[in-house]
């Protein structure tokens, strides 16, 4: 018997790794990387909010892990297209170091 | 027995995000995602959602982080270099992180009565009761996902294509 | 039965032909330009001859009521006109003269690319002169008032493109600007006490209440005589005029001769009612007055330029129309503006006419012997010197004889008001006589022969010689065209007969012109006496009635008058034509006096250090530097800055560095999550 606390505690740390790794690092790949890894965190908390919302209700509640199916969904497809762009940028820069890509700066 | 699975994947979880952070290869950091992945694949089962857990090895570890391990591959990413970026994002980022994560631990904590607890085998969600909301009352988004999903392989083809 | 006399249509019809001219002149060719210019002059001048056959069938004041103008409150102001003796002869005059100078500027500025520009300004001028005589209140009169100053400045400044024309022009604003201050503040005290402005009210209230005396309508009419001041040249405004001889000459002839700076004069006439019940006002009129006579012709003896001469013998003899006023003499006033409308105009148009001949040259030391090259301006400017003189019987000398006797018997030191005047009349003499002589007799002095005298003053010299192959490049002189030719005959014939309407009765006239005139200006003669003693026993003064005529008196002092004038001739021929090396010996010795007046007191450079300077200093460096660079420019620098300086700080946000971003991002999203975990959006939702 696990408190559905401690799964939600780990969501949260699990996210704060990920974005202390957006900070951190400097490498394009990595940064999408560590969204990946928010995107999972935040994966958790849904299933695990699910799971408490059926104990709530007393019957099987599905809609969180629905969600969680829309999430996956929607990172691959955003994953794809994040890597494509990684790629077009390393063919016009060379350089996978984000610091070098500040064109929009004022 | 439940609780002990549950630390030793939860460390697992944690311990491969951390080496993500630290490591200093890409390649290094793409592993200790899959090892991440893969371990909350399992926290989803102790939670119920099979079909889920499959689905994160099967997508997720599968094929979106070997995408990732393939761009890594074909760009050559090297160790990474220092550069001096953005100052900012330490000063400002790390205490927000850290903020972040302690307000909600000390939220999920203070609160763990409300939460109640999770037992392995109660509330098991099988594949016909996903597919029932899915194709029954969620039918539009799903349709509409698969026109997303279209959109973004043509996006990642047009992008990615070389220049002639 | 009144006849509909249309007085609107008089000042329209300029009006018209100001626009006509102004707006398609430029293109049309100059026939069609003349046409519109000379009709637009002409129709006033017949209607007003038909006025005048119809005069006797009116009833008088005719007033004509042409809709409100301001409605505000108890105060309303009209479109009106009036007509009644006055008027009419102020009407004659400007229409009359009027149109006899647009008749000679259509020769004299022949040859000017402007020529449509000035015939509209000259109709613009015309226009408003006849609003301002023929208003029926102070704010139409205003309006005139303002308006021929406005063709004036137009005017002066006509060779804009030349500096000292424009900042002549500035210089006629500015000047009238500060009489026009003067005379609104008697209008806003008019409508403080009287609650109108119209003439009839105003009068009526006056008439109505004989024991108003001294006081607010002192104040009033010493703000309305520093407005006339301003327009008509007195002491200490009058330093506009001789500048404004930058402007064509038939220009100096129109409007700085006959009738715009006549109208203070008109002005003080019109409102003689006020001014009689002042004592003070008029003596201060007097005196200012006759100073500004003798002021101005003490300085024309020296000047060298023949339309200065002219333009400080204007400023004389509006003198002395001042000092008749001063005296309560209005229809002796008004009786030398109308000869002097005709010899002053002329004598102007006389003077253009010898500068066409000689292709512009306005330095009389620079002429001479024109006598017989140009026969009928010669004795056309004669009769004109001979007038202005005071030599009898040409107009002139019924005049100026007229306001010395009156002068002469008005009590309170009229006497010392005659011999100022007298001494004057004897300097104007003395001084016009100088011209003539200058000008037409002896031998022709160019810019080569003058410089064997450079050091020298003006002299003429008693023998005749040809000198027309030492300045080959003018073409020779040759008298004006018949169109320029025929006013100054006119106005010639005008000056000899003149006067003979106003023939004094002492020298066996009727004095038809007093008469005529004395329904609109009749006097009601107070004196210090009368007011302090009534005021003190708190009744209304009794005035005395005008001092009877002294028939005897009056035609000694006419001879005395007569003996001066000649006087003044006898030293212009012994100084400029029998012996004219004299003047340059009188010169050196009296060479602090000569200076004085040769540089016409300083007074402009007294102006110019006192009053000029400091304006604009305070102009150029505490309104423009300090604050309008520093405080008002400083201001809104200093807010652009700070706003630009704080958007340079915010704008660091957007630096482009990706990781930057992410922990803003990181930063406020923790924020979020502490002000909704804390429930203060709750807050400010449910608000």
């Amino acid at each position: 018997m696990v408190p559905i606390a401690y799964y939600l505690v780990l969501s949260a740390i699990l996210f704060s790794i990920g974005v202390a790794a957006f900070l951190i690092k400097r490498n394009i790949i990595t940064v999408f990387m560590s969204i990946e890894l928010m995107l999972n965190a935040v994966n958790l908390a849904f299933i695990a909010f699910s799971r408490q919302w059926s104990q709530i209700t007393g019957h099987l509640q599905v809609n969180g892990q629905i969600f969680v199916f829309f999430v996956m969904v929607v990172a691959a497809a955003e994953a794809a297209v994040g890597l494509a762009i990684i790629i077009a940028v390393f063919r016009a820069r060379n350089t996978l170091n984000i610091d070098s890509i500040d064109l929009m700066k004022l | 027995m439940h609780l002990v699975l549950f630390i030793i994947f939860a460390g697992l979880c944690v311990a491969g995000a951390l080496n993500l952070l630290l490591q200093r290869h890409p390649i290094n950091s793409a592993l200790s995602l899959i090892v991440v992945m893969s371990s909350l694949a399992v926290l989803y089962l102790l939670l119920g959602a099979e079909f889920l857990a499959a689905a994160q090895v099967i997508v997720y570890s599968g094929a979106i982080m070997v995408l990732f391990t393939f761009v890594i591959m074909l760009l050559n990413a090297g160790k990474e270099e220092r550069t001096h970026g953005s100052k900012l994002a330490y000063i400002a980022g790390f205490p927000g992180a850290a903020a972040l994560l302690g307000l909600l631990a000390f939220i999920f904590i203070s609160r763990r009565g409300d939460f109640g607890q999770a037992r392995i085998g109660d509330y098991l969600a099988t594949t016909s009761d996903l597919s029932r909301v899915l194709f029954k009352d969620l039918l539009l988004p799903f349709e509409v996902t698969s026109i997303l999903i279209l959109i973004a392989i043509l996006g990642a083809v047009a992008l990615a294509r070389k220049e002639h | 039965m009144t006849p509909d006399l249309h007085l609107w249509l008089i000042p329209l019809v300029p009006f018209a032909g100001f626009l006509v001219n102004g707006l398609l002149g430029r293109k049309a060719p100059r026939p069609f330009v003349t046409a519109i210019a000379l009709i637009a002059s002409l129709i006033p001048a017949i209607q007003v001859a038909v006025i005048v056959t119809k005069f006797g069938t009116l009833t008088l004041p005719y007033l004509e009521h042409h809709g409100a103008w301001i409605a505000a409150g108890a105060f309303h102001a009209d479109f009106s006109f009036q007509l009644d003796q006055l008027t009419l002869v102020m009407l004659c005059v400007i229409t009359g003269v009027g149109f006899l100078i647009h008749l000679y500027s259509v020769g004299y500025m022949a040859e000017e690319d402007g020529y449509w520009r000035f015939f509209a300004y000259m109709n613009l001028f015309l226009f408003f002169m006849l609003t301002l005589v023929l208003a029926e209140n102070f704010l139409l009169m205003f309006v005139g008032w303002e308006g021929v100053g406005l063709a004036s400045y137009l005017l002066i400044g006509f060779w804009f493109t030349r500096d000292s024309a424009a900042n002549a022009g500035k210089k006629a604003f500015i000047v009238n600007r500060i009489g026009d201050f003067g005379f609104l503040i008697a209008l806003f005290l008019l409508i403080a006490h009287f609650g109108s402005l119209s003439f009839g009210s105003v009068f009526a209230q006056i008439g109505a209440r004989p024991d108003w005396q001294g006081g607010f309508l002192t104040a009033i009419a010493l703000f309305l005589f520093l407005g006339a001041a301003g327009k008509s040249a007195q002491i200490p405004l009058y330093i506009w005029l001789p500048d404004a001889m930058e402007g064509p000459t038939p220009v100096s002839a129109l409007i700085h001769a006959a009738t715009m700076v006549t109208a203070g004069v008109y002005m003080v006439a019109r409102t003689h009612l006020i001014y009689d019940r002042s004592p003070l006002a008029l003596s201060v009129v007097a005196i200012i007055g006759v100073s500004t006579a003798f002021f101005a012709a003490t300085i024309g003896i020296l000047q060298t330029d023949i339309k200065r001469v002219l333009a400080y013998s204007t400023v004389s003899q509006l003198g002395y129309m001042f000092l008749a006023c001063g005296v309560a003499a209005y229809s002796a006033g008004i009786f030398h503006l109308v000869t002097h409308a005709f010899f002053k105009a002329l004598l102007f148009l006389a003077a253009g006419s010898i500068m066409h001949a000689l292709s512009g040259e306005q330095d009389m030391r620079k002429m001479g012997g024109l006598r017989r090259k140009i026969p009928v301006t010669f004795w056309t400017m004669t009769a004109a010197v001979l007038a202005i003189s005071g030599a009898p019987p040409l107009a002139g000398f019924v005049s100026k004889d007229e306001i010395l006797y009156q002068a002469f018997i008005s009590p309170n030191g009229g006497k010392v008001l005659w011999a100022v005047g007298l001494f004057t009349a004897g300097l104007t003499s003395f001084y016009m006589f100088r011209l003539w002589y200058l000008t037409f007799f002896g031998e022709r002095r160019t810019a080569e022969t003058l410089e064997e005298d450079r050091a020298a003053p003006v002299h003429a010299r008693a023998d005749t010689k040809l000198t027309l192959e030492a300045d080959p490049h003018a073409h020779p002189v040759h008298e004006s065209p018949w169109v320029m030719l025929i006013p100054l005959i006119i106005l010639a014939i005008l000056s000899v007969i003149g006067g003979w309407m106003g023939w004094p009765e002492g020298l066996g006239g009727s004095n038809w012109f007093a008469h005529f005139l004395s329904p609109a200006v009749n006097t009601v003669h107070l004196s210090y006496e009368q007011t302090t003693v009534a005021l003190a026993a708190g009744t209304a003064a009794t005035p005395t009635p005008a001092p009877a005529g002294d028939k005897q008196l009056e035609m000694l002092l006419a001879l005395v008058s007569t003996a001066v004038a000649f006087f003044g001739w006898l030293f212009a021929h012994i100084l400029y034509f029998a012996k004219p090396e004299l003047p340059a010996r009188l010169a050196t010795r009296l060479h602090g006096a000569y200076t004085l007046i040769k540089n016409k007191y300083w007074v402009d450079e007294i102006y110019g250090a006192l009053i000029v300077a400091p304006v604009l200093f305070l102009a150029r460096w505490i309104l423009g530097i300090l604050i309008d660079r520093v405080v008002i420019d400083g201001g809104t620098l200093t807010a652009g800055y700070t706003a630009q300086g704080f958007g340079a700080l915010i704008a660091r946000i957007q630096s482009g560095n990706i990781r930057s971003y992410a922990g803003w991002l990181a930063f406020f999203a923790a924020i979020l999550l502490l002000v909704s975990w804390f429930g203060l959006t709750t807050h400010f939702c449910l608000r």
